[in-house]
């Protein structure tokens, strides 16, 4: 395989050897029909589709459900590669639970200056329904999903923390599930770390943080949207691996004083409410009022003690744009520590000088949104047409603090099967941190995205991105 | 289990119910088209009136002929009881309850989605139409084969059953209803060719021809079927088999969960008035009559368990 | 001075209720101010869930209402010692930060006529004449009118027509204040009126915070600050934040709404 020049291929290097973590792998391969191997490919979609295993698409036609791409060619990652991510994450995921509970509470990090008072005062991503407001346990991301991207042997980057609820995990598990299934040879020869820990581990958390009233073994259900949402496979399916009730807001209503499920036998009172619905649809009675998604008095039995919603609400402070770029400041406020993972330099467009900066260098960065999300109001400047980049540049001009900047990165690739053999892709990775009270249990892995499309660095699903099944090597 | 839950089984078991009965329907009609030339259309009237959609066919078609009832009956979506409509909405429900089915259910419907989906895609041609018709029959069966291999016999089950039985019951009530003139004995004309191919196509709409001649021996009568079909005991169809179902169905339920509703009075009510009973007194009193007391009586206890087992708020 | 307390809201509703969930900011707490002697919520057509403190500091109760229900009657009902503090209302309690309370709402939206008043009284540098030279230009500017307004007409609103009753004259102070650089505050409560123990309706003014003094009351309608005869019950951003009663109803159709209210002073009769 020829790996893209200027860009870091995880199996090749920069071609000229293949890496050690490869190795085992590669020697199977190398022994493999290639068309068995496509024909697998084929089947694993079929299998995919047969499942379910599907997301629906907005603002498509009725019954439009697509399938995530999925390679059969695992990305993997060296037990010493991992031991220092896993490490970042925890520190950083440590940062941001501290972060939450002080900028809620005193806010003793703009006290100290560290960060301008505005990126909080003027964000919506701050809840003031929250304030004062201790969740139990502790704990208000019991979920966090860090985006990681690649440039190199040694360089990982932190693109966004996922906060609020980080979807893609079922995929992860799939992915995982489908690999043993059609190639169990392989698992024989490499020794894999395990994801299947993973439902298991995020109900003992959930269960670990029910409130203190709670007697006898809490009740957990997830609070999905409904069948029309994206990630509602995703919803049913970790309700069923955990053993929850998956649950819409129109089955939930206060009944003496907690958030009870109407059952055939009556109503029945949840101790963890796992939400996929945002913030402002989780309670018309306090947020938005024409939500139908919701539970209304869902937040006032919150703040009473009566319920554990996780992630708690409020806790987009923690993964808005424009306090990623403080994440250092973050780090090393709450921790004492020196970030072990780094940030992707950061221009806020809010400063006259980096707006300067980012004006004059449109074409060679990527300018995002401050609340945004899915890659919709973003631009990429080395694939943008001049109109694009006028476009953007008036909008900068416009409302600078809505932006913020940042270099394209040579985001590593790792080889796909084609029909042609492999051939080198874009990847980042999702790994999934749960928080209890007194552990941070990190699965070893993630979910991998690639970008199919040849040259391309969106991996996002809605953009065509697919996924990988993601190798943790035991030592 | 949550209330909603148990709705989403229930009526998904109805609408698989519903697109296998639509599918026979058709069948039956198709066989009248075939057989006689004169009076097609007021036969396939009789098809969408039994389906329950006179008024939403008559509000896109003018007349009932052939082409138009089999589309609109297959695959019109303003028609929510097309197969094709159904057929998603039981694909809704099963995604919805998709936590309380087994994998192998949850697959089985999904793949009936798919198939008829496709098979669905464009305009059924007359020649394809038995093909048709026999995956639809098919592909519901294998949801159901998938119901009773892998289900645990536990209140999930007890919804997924009283749903089939309660569409069953309905859709068999409906036909004889629609049809019950053919059978009364002062419209019968004994022995002509008209009744036979009535009464036959009665009979093919519940896939009762073969089990009838077994049971009549060959003597076909209008008593004789309108017997089979409403107090048989042992065919599948008939509306006193559904309603023992049903009753014991609602009778697990009730002990399993230690509590006695209103549906549960109003099945046993429902039962009685059929058991005990013979053809001759329900003539007696007017076929119509009871026929339409009972597709009353089933609407109403339908009502009934929705309320009692909490299906919506 | 003693007070005594006695309110009652009666919502009655077109059709019987299929479900409905109200906040209560029904609980006055103690204060530099006002020590509360004794205090009771009662229900009718609805039942108590829950209390908690909201991040004003406010006490809440939600109550559900009775499914089928037409009616339901809330009763606060209580005894308040209060003190004259010449306006000072308190030190600030809890976490919500100062900057908070710059956030403009729909109701206290700054336009043209808010800054009118800001412009008038800009030249007094001192923050507590600044303040009060404010609550009197309201007061010449948004005649004290009853029925020119309605409870979710906004500051900008008032100062159009010219009139409006104590919540319009707290949204246009708090909206000039916070304009001016002042965190501002809706205070919703009751007050004791001359000869009259029967009242129309609970009272509203607003507090400014000072740096040295604390939260500092200014009853625009009165034209004065609040002394011994005012019972501080609720706060917030503004009205929607302090309402007394506030929440949703489903299937209830039309509701009217009716309150009953007296303030007088010694127990009232009540222990």
């Amino acid at each position: 395989m020829d790996v893209r020049p200027g860009y870091f291929d995880e199996m090749y290097g920069d071609g000229s050897a293949l890496r050690a973590p490869y190795r085992q792998y590669e020697e199977w391969f190398a022994r493999e029909d290639p068309r068995r191997l496509l024909k697998k490919s084929a089947d694993a979609e079929a299998l995919f589709r047969r499942t379910g295993i599907t997301f629906n698409v907005y603002g498509s036609e009725e019954g439009d459900e697509r399938l995530i791409p999925f390679d059969i060619v695992p990305r993997i990652i060296a037990a010493r590669e991992w031991a220092r991510l896993e490490r970042g994450i925890e520190q950083r995921v440590r940062a941001i639970n501290a972060f939450l509970h002080d900028i809620y509470h005193r806010q003793e990090i703009l006290r100290a200056g560290r960060i301008p008072k505005e990126v909080i005062a003027d964000n919506d991503a701050f809840l003031p329904e929250m304030i004062g407001f201790t969740p139990p346990g502790g704990v208000y991301t019991h979920i966090v999903g860090i985006d990681l991207v690649r440039t190199d042997d040694n360089d990982f980057y932190v693109l966004e923390d996922n906060a609020r609820t980080p979807s893609g995990v079922s995929y992860m598990l799939e992915n995982r599930e489908t690999m043993l299934q059609m190639f169990p040879e392989l698992f024989t020869r490499s020794r894999v770390r395990p994801v299947s820990e993973y439902p298991r581990d995020l109900r003992s958390s959930l269960a670990a943080t029910a409130p203190v009233r709670t007697s006898g073994r809490p009740l957990v259900a997830v609070l999905t949207p409904g069948i029309h949402n994206s990630a509602y496979f995703e919803h049913a399916f970790l309700a069923d691996q955990m053993g929850a009730e998956l649950v819409e807001g129109h089955d939930l209503s206060v009944v003496d004083g907690r958030i009870a499920m109407r059952t055939t036998e009556g109503p029945e009172p949840i101790d963890v409410l796992y939400r996929r619905v945002d913030d402002d649809y989780l309670d018309p009675l306090t947020f938005n009022p024409s939500s139908l998604l919701g539970v209304p008095g869902v937040m006032d039995v919150y703040r009473s003690g009566g319920i554990t919603i996780a992630n708690a609400p409020g806790t987009g402070i923690a993964d808005d744009k424009a306090v990623y770029s403080y994440m250092p400041e973050i780090i090393d406020f709450y921790t004492g520590e020196k970030p072990l993972l780094q940030n992707v330099p950061t221009w806020r467009c809010s400063e006259p000088d980096s707006l300067a900066y980012v004006l004059d260098h449109l074409s060679e960065l990527v300018v995002k949104e401050v609340h945004g999300s899915g890659g919709y109001g973003m631009l990429v400047g080395p694939a943008a047409s001049k109109r694009e980049i006028s476009r953007f540049t008036r909008k900068l001009k416009a409302s600078p603090a809505n932006y913020i900047a940042q270099p394209t990165l040579a985001l590593s690739t790792v080889p796909i099967l084609t029909r042609n053999g492999l051939a080198p892709r874009h990847v980042d990775l999702r790994p999934f941190a749960l928080v209890s009270p007194n552990t941070i249990r990190i699965t070893p892995g993630g979910l991998t995205r690639v970008a199919m499309k040849r040259g391309s660095l969106v991996v996002n699903s809605s953009q065509g991105g697919g996924t990988k099944d993601t190798w943790v090597m035991e030592d | 289990m949550l209330g909603r839950t148990a709705g989403g089984l229930y009526w998904m078991f109805r609408h698989l119910e519903r697109s296998e009965n639509t599918a026979r329907l058709i069948e039956a009609g198709m066989r009248i088209a075939l057989t006689r030339s004169d009076d097609v259309e007021k036969e396939w009237k009789s098809v969408v009136t039994t389906a329950g959609q006179k008024d939403a066919f008559l509000e896109r078609h003018e007349r009932f002929d052939q082409a138009n009832v089999i589309d609109f009956l297959l695959r019109d979506r303003t028609n929510p009881s097309s197969v094709r409509s159904v057929i998603e909405s039981a694909r809704s429900n099963a995604r919805e309850v998709r936590t309380a089915l087994t994998r192998e259910v949850w697959e089985a419907t999904n793949d009936t989605w798919l198939t008829v989906r496709d098979t669905l895609a464009r305009p059924v041609l007359d020649r394809e139409l038995p093909d048709v018709l026999a995956v639809i029959r098919r592909e519901s069966a294998l949801v159901r084969g998938a119901l009773h291999g892998t289900m645990l016999r536990n209140d999930i089950y007890n919804f997924a059953r009283i749903g089939t039985f309660m569409e069953r019951a309905d859709n068999t009530a409906r036909i004889l209803d629609v049809k019950y003139y053919v059978l009364l004995p002062s419209a019968s004309y004994v022995g002509t060719s008209l009744d036979n191919v009535q009464w036959e196509t009665i009979l093919r709409s519940v896939s009762a021809q073969r089990a009838y001649r077994w049971r009549s021996a060959g003597d076909a009568s209008a008593m004789g079927i309108a017997d089979f079909l409403i107090l048989d005991q042992q065919l599948p169809r008939s509306l006193v088999f559904c309603y023992r179902k049903i009753d014991e169905n609602l009778g697990y339920l009730a002990s399993d969960y230690g509590e006695h509703h209103r549906c549960h009075e109003l099945s046993h009510d429902l039962l009685l008035r059929l058991t005990g009973r013979n053809i001759e007194s329900i003539f007696e009193d007017g076929l119509h009559e009871f026929l339409g007391d009972c597709i009353r009586a089933t609407n109403t206890l339908g009502h009934a368990i929705e309320r009692d087992y909490r299906f919506t708020a | 001075m003693q007070l005594s307390i006695a309110h009652t809201t009666t919502y009655r509703y077109a059709s019987p209720v299929r479900s409905g969930l109200q906040e209560l900011r029904l609980r006055p707490r103690n204060g530099a101010n006002q020590t509360v002697a004794s205090w009771e919520l009662t229900l009718e057509g609805a039942e108590h869930q829950l209390s908690f403190d909201d991040h004003y500091g406010n006490r809440v109760d939600l109550v559900s209402l009775t499914p089928g229900t037409t009616e339901i009657q809330v009763r606060a009902q209580g005894v308040v010692d209060t003190l004259d503090t010449a306006g000072v209302a308190a030190r600030h309690v809890g976490h919500t930060p100062m900057w908070f309370y710059l956030r403009s709402t729909e109701r206290t939206e700054v336009g043209r006529g808010v800054r009118g008043f800001c412009e008038q009284v800009q030249t007094e540098d001192d923050d507590v004449n600044r303040l009060h030279a404010l609550s009197g230009a309201i007061r010449d500017g948004v005649a004290y009118r009853p029925g020119e307004s309605h409870v979710a007409s906004t500051a900008e609103e008032a100062i159009e027509v010219g009139a409006g009753v104590c919540q319009d004259h707290a949204h246009v102070f708090i909206a000039a204040a916070r304009h001016l650089g002042h965190p501002a505050r809706y205070v919703s409560g009751y007050l004791l009126m001359g000869n009259t123990v029967e009242q129309d309706a609970t009272h509203a003014w607003a507090e400014a915070w000072i740096d040295g003094l604390g939260w500092v009351g200014f009853d625009v309608s009165n034209g004065i600050s609040p002394d011994e005869r005012y019972v501080r019950v609720a706060t917030g951003l503004d009205y929607r934040a302090a309402a007394p009663i506030r929440g949703v109803t489903y299937g209830a159709g039309d509701e009217s709404l009716e309150v009953e209210l007296q303030v007088q002073v010694g127990t009232g009769g009540q222990q």
